[in-house]
């Protein structure tokens, strides 16, 4: 690729506009959010089609954007299971707990914590998984950040891109605050979209239709018994382009229990057929994780009470599960296209590798079409950025009020004046950037779209069990819910660190060295294919332990349940017509607050 | 403190109400994710246990992959559809319900 040494002014435009307009609507709304409630949630009045766009906005991250296409190109068939679960966990969120919690109303989850259990010990508890996923989360952000760098400037090191994008997202945050972000969001839902779509059809008119593209994959029953589809293919299609050694086989990379899930039972050198069980397992465990873990994000559940009512709050949740239904179908095609057209990526590794196709593949129309690859590839560049971006913007978001609003407003200094909780709002988004951009440096080697799975599968374990417990059954007790979130979470925060630093440790760079002394557990993995499994995708035996300690505990600790539960659970499930929630409010403060 | 339970006796405070009220909202929640689950796990089961029928050719596409890939995000509205228009339903229901049971009861 003799391209891939220079350096295109196109790509370099697109980005930056990008990022100039987002920093310009940052600053320009941080003019008009001046009270603390308006820097918290908005001032809560958003609209229904705006909140929806910023939802999704905030929701497709760079592993939407740039992690789904390059494990598509990566493991093939596995991989949809990914953006299928992303779109379908907020059913989930929908069906059990959107709803309820919209009615309870409090701004964050240990606002809710807090209040369900009238206990400011289990706000304290709560917290720490703001920070624990939030970090998991922003991990997989900053490897988007520094790979579309990387790409942009050929030759800059990959933490230089983590640290720039890092500095201008906290500053951004730090001056804005989350009405800023609203707007900002919602914008970046349609650049991404625009992003993601119009490269897609140029490509598919160029190069064949999706499906014309996945035959020419052969899978097993296909050799057996060829049909005449794969040999339909017009003259004037562009033939695929041979593939490397380390690329997975045609008939692995399109059926289902592919390299994605077999990679552990592989690696123990067990058989195809001995293998296949521990694949359905893999797969299973994946969805749990990723369903449920939907409804544990921190930075999506705040945005449910920017909705002026619940039945808004649900109508909002419909047009987000459109709005990212749409988009999810098309970064699989650019796997699959990457596949056929650009091989050369899986002989590559960290931000060299799959998990750049979505930038680099409409530069192949350029041969072609001259200047439109380069326009193209600015596109989906642009749209990296606004991927990124808006993630990180939100985490930030989330993260800073948790230490700002919680652990500065109410643990450190309760008697804090509104001026300075902003102040000290100010501070931590730098103190969290700079975490960030650390924590972001370190994981080169690893997927995107993989990290963002174990951030799913910790929220999974710990607000799931917590949010929908708490919601549903009223024998809940406080001590009940912080033990299986605790140990739920913990657990699946354990084992996910764990993969990763074992995975790390295989790294032949840098982090390799940093991470070796983990080497060790590789060839514990290989003797134990089935524990590795677990452990990468612990949500299949993490969840139940969450919800099965929730309720052993609750009974053990029965007299303990909130005096007014009743109160509580009518407030959580009767309509907002019926005026309860005023009441609850009247009597909560009555009672001395 | 002397304007609250003024008439916590009254139906809509009532163990009765609050009772009916969780068992519809959550009857009607799990029928929804019942017929979302059953395709989402289903597919993994029908992909192990019928491969050959899952990777039969639909215009380029496996079938598994047409499914996964393409279909299941229509499948996913049409089960939000109805539960919102439902659930919505059912609220108006309950507010009617909590208005006649209070009125039973002064009378």
């Amino acid at each position: 690729m003799p391209e891939a040494a220079s350096f295109d002014y196109w790509i370099l435009a697109f980005s930056a506009i990008t990022v100039i307009v987002t920093i310009w609507m940052g600053f320009r709304s941080a003019k008009t959010s001046k009270s603390a409630s308006d820097f918290f949630v908005a001032g809560r009045s958003v609209s229904v089609g705006w909140n929806a766009s910023a939802i999704s906005g905030e929701y497709l991250s760079a592993a939407s954007f740039m992690g789904i296409a390059g494990m598509v190109m990566l493991s093939g068939y596995d991989a949809l299971w990914y953006p299928v679960c992303y779109a379908c966990g907020y059913l989930f969120l929908l069906l059990f707990i959107a709803g309820p919690l919209r009615r309870f109303g409090a701004y964050t989850i240990p606002d809710f914590a807090e209040g369900r259990y009238d206990s400011p010990v289990f706000r304290k508890i709560a917290v720490c998984f703001v920070l624990f996923i939030g970090f998991f989360y922003t991990m997989p952000q900053m490897k988007g950040a520094g790979t579309t760098l990387a790409y942009i400037f050929p030759g800059l090191p990959y933490w230089v891109g983590v640290a720039v994008v890092g500095a201008v997202i906290t500053l951004n945050v730090a001056l804005g605050g989350m009405k800023g972000i609203t707007l900002v969001q919602a914008v970046q839902y349609w650049i991404k979209m625009f992003a993601i779509s119009v490269p897609v059809f140029v490509l598919l008119s160029v190069y064949g239709g999706y499906g014309k593209n996945l035959s020419l994959n052969q899978s097993a029953s296909d050799v057996a018994s060829p049909p005449a589809i794969v040999q339909t293919v017009e003259p004037g299609t562009p033939q695929r382009l041979a593939l490397p050694e380390k690329a997975p086989s045609d008939e692995s990379w399109i059926a289902p229990f592919g390299p994605l899930t077999t990679k552990a039972a592989t690696a123990a050198g067990l058989s195809a057929e001995e293998s296949k069980p521990l694949s359905l397992l893999y797969t299973f465990s994946l969805i749990v994780a990723l369903v449920c873990g939907t409804a544990g994000l921190p930075h999506i559940l705040v945005r449910f009470y920017t909705n002026p009512d619940g039945v808004a709050a649900k109508k909002t949740t419909m047009w987000v599960m459109i709005l990212i239904g749409v988009f999810y179908v098309f970064p699989p095609i650019f796997g699959v296209l990457g596949r056929n057209f650009l091989p050369e990526l899986y002989a590559a590794t960290g931000s060299k590798g799959p998990d750049k196709v979505v930038l680099e593949l409409p530069i192949l129309i350029r041969e072609k079409y001259g200047i439109l690859g380069s326009i193209l590839s600015g596109i989906t560049c642009a749209g990296a950025f606004a991927a990124f971006m808006s993630t990180f913007s939100g985490l930030l978001v989330s993260m800073t009020s948790a230490l700002a609003h919680d652990v500065y407003g109410r643990m450190l200094r309760p008697q804090s004046t509104p001026a300075q909780r902003m102040a000290m709002f100010k501070w931590c988004a730098i103190l969290i950037g700079g975490v960030s951009v650390i924590l972001g440096a370190l994981v080169e080697p690893l997927e995107i779209n993989f990290m963002v799975g174990q951030a799913f599968a910790i929220a999974a374990a710990s607000y799931f069990p917590l949010l929908f417990m708490s919601v549903w059954w009223r024998g809940m007790t406080m001590t009940g819910a912080a033990t299986g979130m605790l140990t739920g979470g913990l657990c699946a925060l354990f084992s996910a660190t764990l993969v990763n630093a074992s995975t790390l440790a295989l790294d032949k760079g840098p982090m390799g060295k940093l991470f070796s002394g983990f080497s060790g557990m590789n060839d514990f993995w290989k003797e134990h294919p089935l524990l590795r499994i677990l452990a990468e995708q612990p949500a299949i035996w993490s969840v139940p332990l969450a919800i099965g300690l929730m309720i052993v505990v609750s009974k053990a600790t029965k007299k303990t349940v909130p005096e007014n539960i009743r109160m509580k659970m009518l407030v959580l499930h009767a309509p907002e017509k019926l005026g309860l929630k005023q009441e609850y409010i009247e009597e909560q403060q009555g009672m001395g607050h | 403190m002397s304007h609250q339970n003024p008439d916590h006796d009254d139906f809509i405070h009532s163990e009765e109400f609050l009772h009916h009220l969780m068992r519809r909202q959550l009857r009607l929640s799990i029928a929804c994710a019942a017929a979302f689950l059953i395709l989402l796990f289903g597919l993994p089961l029908a992909n192990y246990f019928a491969p050959e029928l899952m990777a039969l050719r639909v215009g380029g596409f496996t079938l598994t992959w047409l499914i996964l890939g393409v279909l299941f995000f229509p499948f996913v509205w049409i089960i939000a559809r109805i539960f919102i228009t439902r659930s919505m339903a059912l609220e108006e229901a309950e507010v009617l319900l909590a208005a006649e049971g209070n009125a039973k009861r002064k009378a």
